[in-house]
C-alpha cells in the first residue's frame, strides 16, 4: 500500500513538473527540437533542473542497503552500450520528434481528455507489446530484440 | 539560430524540471524504483505481479496531474498539432523504440544522467539527434 502511495505521489509530482514546465505541449517540445530559425532552450533546462535535484538522491541511493519502505533498490544494471541500445534510442528519437510527445507528457495530457494524447498512447502500448511480442519470439531479423534491457 | 525569446521559459522550465527530479527522487529512495516513464508504462502492459500495482498507480498519478495543476494556476490544454496518422506512427515508434533502447526521456534523459550512466547517456545523444533529424524533415523538407 505505502509503495503505491508513494508511486501515485511521484506521478503526480512527475505530472504537476511537466505542466509547470510546458513539456506536456507538443508545440513546446517542438520548439527545442527544431533548431532552424528561433530556437526555444527549455526543454534543456526542464532536464538540467530535473538532474540537479535527482542526482544527489541517486548518490545516496547507490549507497543505501534499502528504501525507505524497505525492500532492495533497484538499479539498472546494463552497462553495454550495444546495438539495441543505439537502435533503439534512434526509433525513440525519430517518433519523439515526428509527434512532439514522449511517453510521460503523453500519458499525462490523457488527463486535459485530449483525443491527440489518446491516439497517441494506444499507438504507443501497442509500439510497446509489438516489441515484448518481437522479442520474445525472437522472430527472424529481429533477434537483438531479445536482448534484456 | 535565434533564441525564441517569446517561447523561452527559464523559470519555469527549472521549476517544473526540479518537480520532475524531485519525483525522481522520492520514487528511488522510497520505493527503490527508478522513474523511467517508458518501463512503468510498459512493465504495467507486460508484468502480472507485485510490480505491476505500483507502475499503475504512478501512471494515475501522472493522468491526474494536469487536474490538480489546474486547481493551482492557469494551464492551457495541450495542442496536439501532429495529424492523427502521424500521431500513431510516433506513438508506434516511441513505444518499441523506448523499449528496445531500454529507455525514455524520463528514464535515460533524467534518471540516467543523473546516475552519471555512460550509457544513458549515448542513449540520450543519439535520441536527441534523432528527434532533431526528425523535426528538420518533418518542418522543414516535408512541412
Amino acid at each position: 500500500m505505502k509503495r503505491n502511495i508513494f508511486a501515485l505521489g511521484a506521478g503526480l509530482i512527475f505530472g504537476l513538473g511537466l505542466c509547470l514546465s510546458g513539456m506536456y505541449e507538443p508545440a513546446k517540445v517542438i520548439g527545442f527540437l527544431d533548431l532552424d530559425g528561433a530556437w526555444d532552450p527549455s526543454l534543456a533546462f526542464v532536464m538540467g533542473g530535473a538532474i540537479v535535484v535527482a542526482l544527489p538522491a541517486f548518490f545516496v541511493a547507490r549507497r543505501r542497503a534499502a528504501a525507505w519502505i524497505g525492500g532492495a533498490i533497484d538499479l539498472p544494471r546494463a552497462q553495454a552500450i550495444d546495438a539495441p541500445l543505439v537502435v533503439g534510442s534512434a526509433v525513440f528519437g525519430i517518433g519523439w520528434g515526428l509527434g512532439g510527445v514522449c511517453p510521460a507528457p503523453g500519458v499525462a495530457d490523457l488527463g486535459f481528455l485530449n483525443p491527440g494524447a489518446a491516439i497517441f498512447v494506444v499507438s504507443m502500448a501497442a509500439g510497446m507489446l509489438i516489441f515484448r511480442a518481437a522479442a520474445d519470439r525472437r522472430l527472424p531479423g529481429l533477434k537483438l530484440l531479445a536482448q534484456d534491457a | 539560430m535565434t533564441i525564441d525569446w517569446a517561447h523561452f521559459t527559464p523559470l519555469s522550465a527549472l521549476a517544473g524540471g526540479a518537480l520532475i527530479g524531485l519525483a525522481a527522487a522520492l520514487l528511488i529512495l522510497g520505493i527503490g524504483r527508478v522513474l523511467g516513464a517508458a518501463g512503468i508504462v510498459g512493465g504495467a502492459l507486460e508484468v502480472q505481479g507485485a510490480d505491476a500495482p505500483w507502475r499503475w498507480s504512478l501512471i494515475v498519478g501522472l493522468v491526474l496531474s494536469p487536474l490538480v495543476a489546474r486547481l493551482l494556476w492557469s494551464v492551457a490544454p495541450p495542442v496536439f498539432v501532429a495529424p492523427w496518422p502521424a500521431l500513431v506512427a510516433s506513438g508506434l515508434l516511441v513505444g518499441f523504440g523506448a523499449r528496445l533502447g531500454s529507455g525514455c526521456t524520463s528514464g535515460h534523459g533524467v534518471c540516467g544522467l543523473a546516475r552519471l550512466s555512460p550509457r544513458s547517456l549515448v542513449a540520450t545523444g543519439i535520441f536527441m539527434a534523432a528527434a532533431f533529424v526528425a523535426v528538420f524533415f518533418t518542418h522543414h523538407v516535408f512541412g
